[in-house]
């Protein structure tokens, strides 16, 4: 069975072929190769040409302009954009009641944006937001180009000044020609997406562990679908879109994808495997590839398929304390080098600003049955500081019926907290003003900042509890080839070891029956022996 | 009453012997290397072969007892305690003193009665045992929906295990029993050939000599 996704990238593929040797006034061979488009899914192709667009030839002095600009012809596209997280960062999950979104919760990174906006949300996809005055209401305010600007020359910088020991790092670059951008729109590549979520956490891979730079023109040992000499995937070929929707959200998983691909013109609603490689997805030419399909109701495809994240070069961090920041030198902030990573680029260690990092690469995924549904310890939930504290935590079993065995990274940084109320607190890090961590070091003036700021409760001492975060790893998909092999699970000290409620063979064993079974073949065998050695000695007698 | 050779395994029991004992070898050695003994073969290649054994020796075994009931063979597997108390005799005290195996082969039985009883619980008590829990757990697929089935397959792998390890010591058992009364490979030799040591009535013997020249010796 073909899903429609799946007949419609091939004939976009098909019908890409024809067009380039066009372009390559054929017979004659090209000189050089241009590089092959991204494949965005169904919505490849394009029905208008923005450099012939006259409302795009004015002059723009700024972003919110092109916007309008755009919303000129796009007219309901304001109006559908607004309801997708990207604008919203808000996100109440209809199982669990919590407020999610970036706008409340808190992180074990750079732990919180609230209160922070005036940097965090640069990747905030809008114009200006730099405290509660942000008008959500205004389309105008919706950032068009940094998901569709295809000349890698649009740019973001903080919307509020911060302090000047870190405004220094958005100074001096070549200002934006807004018309260039405008008439070179098109569906977002996986650079434009990656501007923020490659770089999730505060820098290069640092959060997720499996998006990274290195995904932006990865080999096919890196990204089998995003390979950019083979399927060449934008990340909308998976991240499905429907009136400015994304499909895929960690804030509700779809750990087990029951419907796989549906039928012709359906599902433009999940972002799973399955959704494109239906739910028995080996072929069944031999006995291992049935085994393999069979696997499907109790494996997670990531499972197998990402066998290491953090691949192509590029370190995620995986320890992060923020008990050392705060040190200065002469009264200045600094950071240390001290990991250099797969692609030879230097990490920082250790800066003033956030604390010291440990970094990893090729790391063997944490191994759990996930439901897909993530419990996160919100601003309000109270705890014991005294103990390792989830950020965000979930369950599942073999037997609900919706949970498979996931691969995750897991997080650990020690963070601050409110000590004497037992929760996590809104940290004010940036901002010119004299509280403000980021350039003035005081971690109880820049709490106490954060908290008043929400009309947050706060008993005034602070202190450092132990978190964990853990995020499903789902890109970074390994070529088939480099898939984990059975006896990678399917053994003792394997990597399904601690996974409860299943029986593996190879991996599980009764302790009693093995060595009941191992004593009666040994004690046979000294019976044999035995009886053996009396018979010879009897003979030997006998002869004499 | 005489000593002749007679063909005693036809050459479908004797192909039923060895393939069998072939199978079980690897099946025993695949399994094993399943359960995390060794590391000799890939998880996936042990997989592969245990499982087409298993279905090989399970065709091998629909036409053994096809064979057994339609030649009626399986008459020479019914218990008897006929001359049980001799050879339990001779194998615990007699082999030490030199003594001769007290059985001698008849026609219609070819075994003694220790051995007849031995491989009558092989076939109908330990070998359905494997197998049908085998099946079981192969057929894992269509019930692993089932409530508890994660414990029911705990407990399958169990039976299966436990098979198993009785059959290595069967087996270890009967190579032993080869080495006892004749030489070992007086024993092995019939399964080869077909012919052994039969204590044939005249009436056998005449008939075996008129009807059937090619069974007799």
């Amino acid at each position: 069975m073909r899903s429609l996704r799946r007949l419609l990238l091939t004939l976009a593929l098909g019908a890409l072929a024809p067009c380039s040797v066009a372009l390559d006034n054929w017979p004659t061979p090209p000189a050089t190769d241009a590089p092959a488009p991204q494949v965005s899914g169904p919505l490849s192709g394009g029905t208008g040409d923005h450099t012939k667009y006259e409302a795009l030839k004015q002059p723009f002095a700024s972003g919110p302009e092109v916007t309008k600009a755009c919303l000129s012809c796009h007219t309901e596209t304001g109006k559908h954009f607004m309801k997708n997280i990207h604008w919203t960062w808000e996100y109440r999950n209809p199982e669990t009641g919590q407020l999610l979104g970036k706008k409340h919760l808190i992180n074990n990174f750079c732990t919180n944006a609230r209160g922070n906006e005036g940097m965090c949300a640069q990747c905030h996809v809008g114009y200006g937001w730099k405290d509660e005055t942000f008008d959500f209401t205004n389309e105008n305010n919706i950032d068009c180009l940094v998901c569709h600007d295809n000349t890698g020359t649009y740019y973001k910088t903080p919307n509020s000044a911060g302090s000047p020991a870190c405004s220094v790092m958005f100074e001096g670059r070549p200002p934006i020609d807004f018309n260039l951008v405008a008439e070179n729109v098109g569906l977002p590549q996986r650079a434009n997406c990656g501007t923020c979520h490659f770089n999730g956490g505060g820098g290069d891979n640092v959060k997720h562990g499996d998006l990274s730079t290195a995904l932006k023109n990865p080999p096919r040992g890196l990204d089998v679908h995003m390979d950019a000499k083979g399927l060449n995937f934008a990340c909308t070929a998976c991240h499905i879109t429907k009136s400015h929707v994304w499909a895929g959200s960690r804030y509700r998983v779809i750990a087990k994808d029951h419907d796989g691909v549906g039928k012709p013109g359906q599902r433009r609603d999940v972002a799973t495997c399955e959704s494109c490689h239906g739910t028995a997805p080996h072929p069944v030419d031999s006995l291992a590839a049935f085994k393999r399909n069979d696997h499907i109701s109790s494996v997670a495809c990531q499972t197998c398929h990402i066998p290491e994240f953090a691949r192509g070069g590029v370190a995620t961090i995986t320890d992060w304390d923020w008990r050392t920041a705060g040190k200065t030198r002469n009264g200045q902030g600094y950071h240390e080098h001290g990991y250099t990573q797969g692609n030879g680029e230097e990490r920082y260690t250790y800066k003033s600003i956030k604390g010291t990092f440990t970094y990893g690469e090729n790391l063997v995924p944490l191994y759990r049955w996930f439901d897909g549904q993530m419990r996160y310890t919100t601003i309000d939930t109270k705890f014991d500081v005294t103990k390792p504290v989830a950020i965000n935590d979930f369950t599942g079993s073999r037997d609900d019926g919706r949970s498979r065995i996931w691969p995750f990274k897991r997080m650990r940084t020690w963070m601050p907290a409110d000590i004497g109320n037992g929760t996590l607190v809104y940290n004010h890090l940036w901002g010119d003003d004299p509280d403000s961590y980021w350039g003035n070091y005081d971690m109880g003036k820049s709490i106490a900042h954060g908290m008043k700021e929400f009309g947050l409760p706060y008993s005034g001492q602070y202190g450092f509890v132990e978190t964990y975060s853990y995020w499903p790893i789902t890109h970074m998909v390994a070529p088939k080839e480099n898939a984990l092999r059975c006896e990678e699970c399917h053994a003792e000290d394997g990597r399904l070891d601690g996974v409860e409620g299943i029986y593996m063979p190879g991996r599980d064993h009764n302790t009693w029956l093995d060595l009941i079974g191992v004593i009666a073949v040994a004690g046979t065998l000294l019976v044999i022996l035995g009886h053996a050695l009396i018979r010879i000695f009897s003979s030997i007698k006998g002869q004499h | 009453m005489a000593i002749r050779r007679v063909r005693i395994f036809s050459l479908f029991e004797r192909f039923w012997h060895w393939s069998q004992m072939l199978l079980i070898l690897v099946l025993m050695f695949t399994g094993f290397g399943l359960h995390g003994f060794h590391h000799q073969l890939g998880f996936e290649q042990a997989v592969t072969l245990h499982t087409f054994a298993a279905f090989s020796l399970l065709l091998l075994w629909a036409f053994s007892i096809f064979w057994l009931f339609t030649t009626r063979n399986w008459r020479h597997f019914i218990p008897t305690v006929k001359g049980m108390w001799q050879v339990l005799h001779f194998y615990s005290f007699g082999i030490f003193q030199g003594e001769h195996h007290p059985y001698r082969k008849a026609y219609w039985r070819k075994h003694n009665p220790l051995q007849a009883l031995a491989y009558l619980m092989l076939k109908i008590v330990l070998f359905p045992l494997i197998w049908v829990s085998g099946l079981v757990y192969l057929f894992y697929f269509l019930w692993r929906n089932i409530p508890h089935a994660t414990q029911v397959l705990d407990g399958v792998a169990l039976v299966h295990t436990g098979a198993a390890f009785t059959i290595v010591v069967f087996v270890m058992i009967h190579i032993y029993m080869l080495t006892t009364g004749h030489s070992f490979k007086e024993h092995v030799m019939p399964m080869i050939t077909g012919f052994d040591d039969v204590d044939l009535t005249p009436e056998e013997e005449a008939y075996l000599l008129k009807d059937e020249p090619g069974v007799i010796r």
